[in-house]
């Protein structure tokens, strides 16, 4: 009761506050005069029309600023879950932030050279927003934009997995465009930069039931343990990694480079394997693999 | 009970349940209903979403009904909805994320979902604010209710759960259930409601439409002057 007694006197005070405005008579009596138009008259039609935006503009506005910083967090959150999994260390009942903070090491690399910058701030770098910005991104010539994504940051931000010092996984940002959209997403690979453990995509709007399987576990499944680069060559810039029409025959040689594309979905399965492609060459992370391969444990 | 509720407040929260529910009878919102369904957490989020934006719009539009001018009457009614969904869909955003993520476009879509507008211009823009808000929550009542029963079959059978928790356990998992994947596509869903229209029909024969146009029978020959 005491609360509603407090309400009132507040009611009382802004209602006493507003009786004396002069504008906000002035704007009584203005809006009585419109309410009592004929409700077909321009005046009222314009009026209400206004008026309608302005409130549901408001409420919208409020809802969407007043909620931001949650819906950022969640963000943050999924991302970080993403990255757990593609290192195959997500429980169901981890507590995300802590695991995170304490398995995951963040690192940018520089794309060109393959080289760690290490007088960055890691945790306020945002490579989708670099990618973005003319500054901090290079146009990819048309030949060789296979991903078709135009433009990428000349930073990318990988994640470790370390264990007792040593390496465990690389996690590498991913992304190209399928049949609808963009994906985006991780690949994680072994120390030696050549066997997948995993990969998910963690931003797709790809057709549901059909190209949308690209996020069914038992697909992602398959990608574990093959090889990216041919393990004849020398040069290991070249992926041969891609994902092939139907199902892989495991007795047959070369299927360390193949996964089963998804059914039904051509041009989702022919992104993929472009992304992968592109990302995984001299482009991409190749210059990177490299120098992580013959300096063991950076 | 009684002295809140009116008789015709009870009217508009009870009809739509069956006597009038807004898929099985009036055939709306179809699109939705074959969409979420195949988990029963979507559609439960998808059915408190769809009953909260029609009941506060039909309020809404309710409480302004006599100042719309005739002219731009739906463009009214459109972006009070629009608004509410989008508040729907950024508090979704905010509180489940996840679900947020897995009902995708179809939050958005609930601005174009027949029965919030077919509720706005039936009833809300002749009825009185609360008569139209239980009217609104009468229909989302009617909309949730096959919503559920579909989500209870399709996911049962198609993925032997239930809300994530197991019933019927898997063969790939050991168990001897194999699961149904028709279920878990859109069109098992046009055969549950279909059985349900079926179903309801049955029991209450006045719901079956009146042909619109009698077959003649030859043997009597007299048609077509009736």
């Amino acid at each position: 009761m005491l609360k509603c007694e407090q309400f009132k006197t507040y009611q009382d005070k802004i209602c006493g506050k507003l009786d004396n405005c002069e504008h906000y008579q002035k704007f009584k009596v203005y809006r009585d005069k419109v309410l009592a138009l004929g409700n077909d008259s321009l005046e009222k039609t314009i009026a209400i029309a206004v008026a309608l935006c302005l409130v549901c503009a408001v409420l919208v506005s409020f809802s969407a600023v007043a909620l931001k910083p949650l819906q950022v967090h969640n963000k943050e959150l999924d991302m970080k879950k993403n990255i757990l999994d593609v290192a195959g260390l997500l429980q169901e009942d981890s507590n995300i932030d802590a695991e995170f903070a304490e398995r995951i090491e963040a690192k940018i690399v520089d794309l060109e050279t393959g080289d760690y910058v290490e007088d960055m701030n890691v945790a306020e770098y945002d490579q989708r927003k670099a990618a973005k910005d003319p500054d901090l991104s290079v146009a990819i010539p048309k030949d060789k934009d296979i991903a078709h994504i135009r433009v990428k940051a000349k930073l990318a931000k990988v994640f470790l997995v370390k264990e007792g010092g040593a390496i465990k996984s690389i996690i590498l940002p991913i992304n190209g465009y399928g049949l609808w959209s963009t994906l985006y997403g991780f690949l994680s690979v072994d120390p030696d930069g050549q066997t997948v453990q995993s990969i998910n995509f963690y931003d797709q709007a790809e057709t549901p039931g059909l190209g949308g399987e690209v996020v069914n576990p038992n697909w992602r499944a398959l990608w574990k343990g093959k090889k990216v680069y041919p393990e004849t060559g020398t040069d290991m810039s070249e992926p041969a990694l891609s994902l092939i029409k139907g199902v892989v025959d495991n007795t047959k040689a070369g299927s360390q480079y193949q996964v089963d594309g998804l059914a039904g979905a051509t041009l989702t399965s022919t992104g993929v394997s472009n992304l992968v492609k592109y990302w995984m060459s001299k482009e991409g992370f190749a210059s990177y693999l490299a120098k992580v391969r013959t300096v063991k444990g950076v | 009970m009684s002295e809140i509720l009116n008789d015709e407040t009870k009217k508009v929260l009870t009809t739509p349940l069956v006597n009038d529910n807004p898929i099985t009878l009036q055939v709306l919102g179809i699109c939705s209903a074959l969409a979420v369904t195949s988990q029963m957490s979507t559609s439960l989020i998808m059915a408190l979403a769809l009953t909260l934006v029609t009941a506060f719009s039909s309020a809404a539009i309710s409480s302004i009904r006599n100042h719309i001018p005739s002219s731009i009457r739906i463009i009214v009614q459109m972006t009070i909805i629009a608004s509410l969904v989008i508040v729907v869909d950024q508090i979704l955003k905010a509180f489940a994320y996840e679900i947020s993520k897995q009902l995708s476009v179809f939050v958005g879509l609930i601005i174009t979902n027949c029965i919030v507008m077919g509720r706005a211009e039936a009833y809300a823009m002749k009825n009185p604010p609360l008569e139209s808000f239980m009217d609104g929550i009468g229909n989302g009542l009617g909309y949730s209710l096959i919503l559920i029963i579909v989500a209870f079959f399709r996911e049962t059978l198609g993925s032997g759960k239930l809300l994530g928790f197991e019933i019927f356990p898997l063969t790939k998992d050991g168990g001897w259930y194999d699961p149904n994947g028709l279920m878990l596509l859109p069109p098992s869903a046009f055969f549950i409601i279909g059985l349900i229209i079926w179903s309801v029909r049955q029991w209450k024969p006045e719901q079956t439409e009146k042909a619109d146009f009698k077959i003649l029978s030859i043997s009597h020959g007299e048609g077509g002057h009736h």
